[in-house]
This record gives C-alpha cells, structure tokens and sequence, in this order.
C-alpha cells in the first residue's frame, strides 16, 4: 500500500484559529467515505507562511494551493480533486493571476527555504517524517564521522551568524565555550521571542520542532555539553505542545537521551517557560530567569559562553539559528556560504506584517532588496495606498523610508540605514501611519519592559517617551527634538544591556528620514496622517452632509446635532475624537484636519 | 540571601493544594531553577496565583514569600487577582496596534463596561491587552480564553461577547 495523494493542511497557530482543525477532520472523514484512505494521505503539517490567505491546503503531487478553504469546502476538495481528479477552481489562490500551483504564485517564487524547509511539508507530531526529510542524519554523521572540532570548523565555512539579532558568529560562540576546561556546560535555545509583531520562531518550533533538538544535540556534541534548555514563551501553547511531543519521541528512538545512537554521547533537553518578559531575550535576563529569578540582565564580561547557567559555560542559540545547523553540516557549510552578501551568510526568515497585500511569514536569501520582499513577495501596499516606511528589527530596530527600498538587505547595510536586522519582525507602514505615533508605539513598550535595574533605559526611556507624548499632543518645542537627542546618546552609551541600548533606534530613524513629519506637529500643530488624536479635528462640511443622522446616530458621546436632512454639526467642546463619524458617513461629509 | 529556618517559621496558613499541583511541586522540588514553572502550574490551575497558595509554595519549596512576589510582579504573565470566567485578551503587537488594535480595546470597554485589567461585576470576563501573539497576518486578532479571533472589525465584537457569555 502506498500514498499516491496527500493533502497537506497548515495546521500553524494562524490557520488553526480559522477552523483548519475542523475542515482537517471533515478531509480525514471525506476520504475515508470515498474508500480513498489507502492511496490519500491527509497530513497536518506547520505553517505554509501564507497567513494573509489561511487555512491553507495543499495537494501533492500536483501542488494545487488551496486558500481561505472552509470545513464546508472539505468535501468538494475530496469529491472533486481526490476522486474525480479536478481541482476545485473556485478555492485556488488567484491572486494577481490565477496560480495552479504554488510554484505559480509570486509570494513563493522569491524565497528560499532552508529554516522553513519542513514546515508545511511534514507532521510536526510525528518523528518520522522529519527522519524521512534527512532528520537526524546530521547528528548521526558528526557522532560518527566528525570531531568537534570539525563540526566548529563546518560552521566556520557556513559564515552563519546569530538569527536573534545582534549577528555574532555562530562558530565563535561554540569555540568560546569549547575551550573553556568544566565539568558541566548547557546549550540553551532562545526561544523567547518577543519583538511584537514577529513569530519566525513560532511557526519554526510549531511547523518542525526537531530540527531545533537534533542541532542542540549537535552543539552539545561540539561544546561538550550533556543538557540543554529551551526557553520558551508560554504564550506559544502549541509551541510548547509540540516540543514536548518531540523530546519524548526523540528519547524514546534513542536519539536524546543516554548513549545516542550507540555512540558513547549523551545528551537531554528540558523545556523552560517565559512569563512575558521582553528583557529575557536578552541572554543573562534569560538565563536569570531559567534559574527561577526575575530576568534582569548582569554586565558583560563574563560572556555566558565562559560563564553562563548556573555559572557554568553556556552557548545560546537562537531558533532560526539552531535550525540552519543540520544542514549546513549535512550540505557543507561551503553551500552555505555561497547564499547570500559577503558578510551575511544564508538566509533569512522574516514576518512581513502590516500595510501589506500578502502578510505572511517568508524565508528569502540575504541579499535581497526591501522593494523585492514587500511588493513582489508582499504584493504592495493594501488598498493601493502609498508606501511610507518599514520597520525592521522591531522596538530595537528603525524605519527605513521609500528612497532605500533599492538596498541589499543584510546585518550592514541595515545597521547603515539606522535600522538592525533583528530577529525578523517586518512591519510595512502607508501613508496612514504617523511616524510620531509609531515611535511613540515602540517607546511605550521598551518603557514597560525595561527592568528597571539601570538609569539610562530606566529613567531615558521614560524622559523620552514624555517628550514624545508632547510632541504628539501639540505641546512640544524644537527644543524638544534636541532633548530626544541628548538622552538617546545617554541611553545608547550607558545602558547595561540591549534593550536600553537599542530603544532609541526607532526615534532616532524618525528623526533622521521623517524629520519634517516631526517639524508638522511642533510648528503647525498638525498631524498629516491623522492619527495624533490630540492634533485632529472633525468638522462636518454643511455642502455635502445631507443629514441622514446616521453619525449623530452613531455619536458615543451625542456630540452631533442637526435635523434630519439638513446639516449637521459637531459640538468640538464635546468631542472625543474618535472618529467614528468620519468613518461611518457614505458622503465624505465629515472632514479630518 | 535569608537562611531556610525564617521560612519554615511562617504562621499556620499551611493549605491542602489540589493534586495536580502538589504532584508537580514534589517532582520538580529538587530542580534548580523551579520557581517559574511551579508559578506557571499554580496560575494553569487556579488562573492567577492566590496568596495563600502562594504561601504554600515558599513553605514547599523553602524560598522566601519576597522572592516570589517579586518573580509574580516582574513578569507580565502571572496575576496577582482572579480574572473573570472568560478573559479576553486584546493583541497590542505592533501589525494588529497599525491595523486598530485599540479600537477593538475601546469598543469592548464600551460593551463590557469594564476598563483595561478589570473583571465584570458578574465575573463573567475580563479584558486585557497582549503583546504579540503572533498572528499578525490575521491582524487586528484578539483571544477569548485563548481561542484566537482574527481579521476583526469593532462590528463582530458584540457577537464574540455574547458568544461566550455563560458558556
């Protein structure tokens, strides 16, 4: 008996909320009733990355791409694709082009998977099918083939670098904690991925949790480290559910645990949970909380390579980092290093979120322009609105306006423009978005994650966003923008750790690309994009309002008069500014200035 | 660091803690680095962490109360309050806060009559806002009692309320 058919359903946490769950079950039971259960394999497999177009089904061999499919579209795919042999036209992806196959749709035609190479392919849940994409067979070579030392050196070759954001060389972290004579040494994998607006590692450990434990293994191998955790955030149920599917899996067919694969080495992980902390992503707030503190970063030196766990010599990976790993030493790390720019190696996975057609998780080599990712990739700009930012490396990272959308993208040329790569959020920003409020947004949350243990982020931070809230509220002076200055300077020079050293990133770009935005609200008083509440009227034009009522209807605070079929008008004394009127009414009466 | 004795000497308000909880504090009692996850089996249980439990755990796992009333207030996922029969909680990341994101906030404090981290007078929810849950692509999302809603309008929100209102 052999498969001839599968039907792949995405099974990531952003499909799930749409029902896939119940339109996998109604397949399961539509294939079943057809007779089909010996030839059709129906799969639930991690994320497809196509999130803007979920839940997603895809058929193989013939790679018909299903979108937005609903439970009750289950059983036309199986009486029609399954039996009859005729894909059902109505749920394929045709988007500016109808696409037959995936390779037709221009969201994929750009990317390269090697991160996400089994995610949407194969059932997290079932070690065997990772076994079958080469799962395993990297840990299976360096135990028999390799030293550590070669292992260190094929990562050399690879040039991989840090995915978490700051870059550093992979091999360097490894050969750091190698040399250094212990007992005991830890790998811990940073799964604590906090950047709001980014879930690469999400859909990493949901769509193919394996790959992360068989390269810890490896590094444990070439460090000598016999245990490792992985932190995880507990916001990521299904992350969590799925990890700890696969630890015991891969303990149960010896490939964690004691004596792996007969070979003398023996290593085991433990899961870890976050509570919500921004700060654990760093790596001493990290490993603070992984030994039941409260995660407040300590100066470095010590590195936590010397001196990490339990004071014991640590290397902290990141996710995407760990799961390049397997196969690099699989493919060799001189593959490796033929992807990408001269100093960044590989590829690189980002969540392209926002103002944006086709909002999606995506894997693209370095090297890649930002216009190639948000309007090929990402189909431009929703409803045809103008393009106006992109924010990289979240609340550490900066915007990066229209004129250099034309960049390569990797760790330099993004540290040039004021930006970071950073671990993959990609925010697209219209002309809708005020920069001042976006960078008052960012500000806010470093404000409330900051741990509080130093000054400058502590007390910066804060000074920084009250200036910002005056800017925004039509209070502020020149002067201002100058204080935003100083104080950055301080929290960049004086910060104990990332997080104090990078929030002023987003201001400062705002400042360097936008800075007439900024002059618009300290001089004029004004908010071009409308979104500064304090800064915006709404005033009714009396030549267009045909008084249908329905705003004053619609008035949380009954601020709007006037008798029906004649202008109305709005009580500005009154008025909250929430803008529902503007929304609500069909005649472009109500005006925003 | 205070020495183990000053903890066992806490006052008489030692309580039966339910099976499953007593179970994982006894396996993990030995671990380093156990607090945080003793924490996040109490709250699963409870879904916020009591005082007198939270006695109980320093006395179970010999660490000082302070200690762990400064674990529970530094980390955002752990509560202090009870919340309400269902919570709902709204995403803040940066894709759902650009695609209105507070809007939903407002709408649902309009129809709960409740503000931010506050309980209905009945018990029935609670409203709170999330960093990231990672559905961006579903953007503006929000969770109730962690199924997630996306693509949301202010519109739908009357409907998921009463959806799960005494459910």
């Amino acid at each position: 008996m052999a498969y001839t058919q599968f039907v792949l359903v995405c099974a990531g946490t952003a499909c799930d909320s749409c029902h896939s769950r119940a339109m996998y079950e109604r397949l399961v039971e539509g294939v079943r009733a057809h007779g089909l259960a010996d030839r059709v394999q129906v799969v639930r497999t991690g994320c497809f990355g196509f999130c803007a177009q979920g839940p997603v089904v895809k058929v193989l061999p013939d790679e018909s791409f299903y979108v937005k499919v609903q439970p009750t579209d289950a059983d036309e795919i199986v009486a029609e694709h399954l039996v009859k042999g005729r894909p059902v036209r109505r749920l394929l992806y045709s988007g500016p082009a109808p696409a037959a196959a995936v390779t037709d749709i221009p969201f994929y035609q750009k990317q390269l998977r090697i991160v996400l190479r089994n995610c949407g392919l194969i059932d997290p849940e079932n070690v065997h099918e990772y076994i079958a994409r080469d799962g395993y067979a990297a840990l299976a070579r360096v135990l028999t083939e390799m030293t550590p030392e070669d292992v260190i050196e094929e990562l050399r070759r690879s040039g991989l670098r840090g995915r978490g954001g700051a870059g550093y060389p992979t091999w360097k972290k490894w050969s750091f904690t190698k040399a250094v004579e212990a007992d005991t040494k830890y790998i811990i994998c940073n799964a604590d991925e906090g950047d709001p607006g980014a879930y690469m590692d999400r859909s990493t450990l949901e769509g193919d949790p394996h790959s992360i434990l068989e390269a810890m293994a490896i590094a444990g191998y070439a460090v000598g480290a016999h245990q490792g955790y992985i932190y995880v955030r507990a916001e990521y149920p299904l992350a969590i559910h799925r990890l700890d599917i696969a630890i015991r899996q891969a303990r149960e067919l010896g490939l964690l645990g004691r004596d792996i694969l007969g070979r003398g080495f023996d290593f085991d992980i433990e899961i870890r949970l976050g509570a919500g902390a921004f700060v654990c992503g760093e790596e001493t707030a990290l490993i603070a909380s992984i030994e039941g503190k409260r995660g407040m970063p300590v100066p470095r030196p010590p590195y936590p390579a010397v001196r990490g766990l339990w004071g014991r010599p640590t290397v902290i990976n990141n996710v995407e980092t760990l799961a390049n790993v397997p196969v690099i030493i699989l493919k060799g790390g001189d593959w490796f290093a033929s992807i990408g720019t001269e100093t960044s190696k590989g590829t690189k996975v980002f969540a392209l979120t926002g103002k944006v057609n086709n909002s999606g998780l995506i894997e693209v080599p370095m090297g890649i322009t930002l216009r190639e990712i948000i309007f090929d990739i990402g189909g431009g700009i929703k409803g045809g609105k103008r393009f106006k930012a992109v924010q990289t490396g979240g609340p550490s990272g900066g915007l990066i306006p229209e004129q250099f959308l034309d960049t390569p993208i990797d760790y330099e040329s993004l540290a040039k423009l004021g930006s970071i790569m950073g671990s993959g959020g990609m925010i697209v920003m219209d002309e809708d978005d005020c920069i001042v409020d976006v960078n008052k947004f960012y500000l806010e949350f470093t404000v409330d994650e900051s741990c509080g243990k130093c000054a400058p982020c502590r007390i910066g931070g804060r000074t920084m966003y009250n200036l910002l809230t005056k800017i925004a509220e039509g209070r502020g002076t020149v002067a201002d923008i100058e204080q935003i200055q100083t104080v950055a300077t301080a929290m960049q020079k004086a910060s104990l750790c990332g997080l104090g050293q990078t929030a002023p990133n987003p201001v400062l770009s705002g400042l360097r690309y936008f800075g007439d935005e900024y002059r618009v609200h300290i001089k004029e008083r004004r908010c071009p994009a409308g979104r500064c509440r304090a800064l915006v009227t709404y005033t009714i034009l009396p030549d267009k309002c045909i008084g249908c009522t329905l705003c004053a209807r619609r008035c949380p605070v009954n601020c709007i008069s006037g008798e029906r079929r004649k202008p109305h008008i709005i009580d500005l004394t009154r008025c909250i500014k929430c803008g529902e009127c503007f929304q609500v009414c069909k005649f472009g009466a109500v005006q925003r200035s | 660091m205070h020495e183990e004795t000053e903890i066992t000497s806490l006052p008489d308000r030692s309580i039966e803690l339910p099976e499953p909880v007593a179970k994982f504090i006894e396996e993990w009692k030995d671990k380093p680095g156990n607090l945080i996850m003793v924490l996040h089996k109490v709250q699963e249980h409870y879904g916020y962490v009591p005082r007198d439990v939270a006695f109980e755990v320093a006395a179970r796992l010999r660490v000082p109360l302070a200690k762990i009333y400064g674990v529970i207030t530094f980390y955002h996922f752990f509560k202090l309050r009870k919340p309400g029969r269902h919570q709902i909680a709204v995403c803040m990341g940066t894709a759902c806060y650009l695609k209105g994101g507070e809007d939903l906030i407002k709408e649902l404090e309009t129809i709960l009559g409740i503000g931010l981290n506050q309980t209905t007078p009945d018990g029935e929810f609670s409203l709170e806002a999330v960093r990231c849950i990672g559905c961006c692509g579903l953007a503006p999302v929000l969770t109730v009692d962690g199924q997630v809603y996306g693509r949301l309008t202010k519109d739908q929100l009357a409907d998921i309320v009463a959806r799960h209102r005494g459910a």
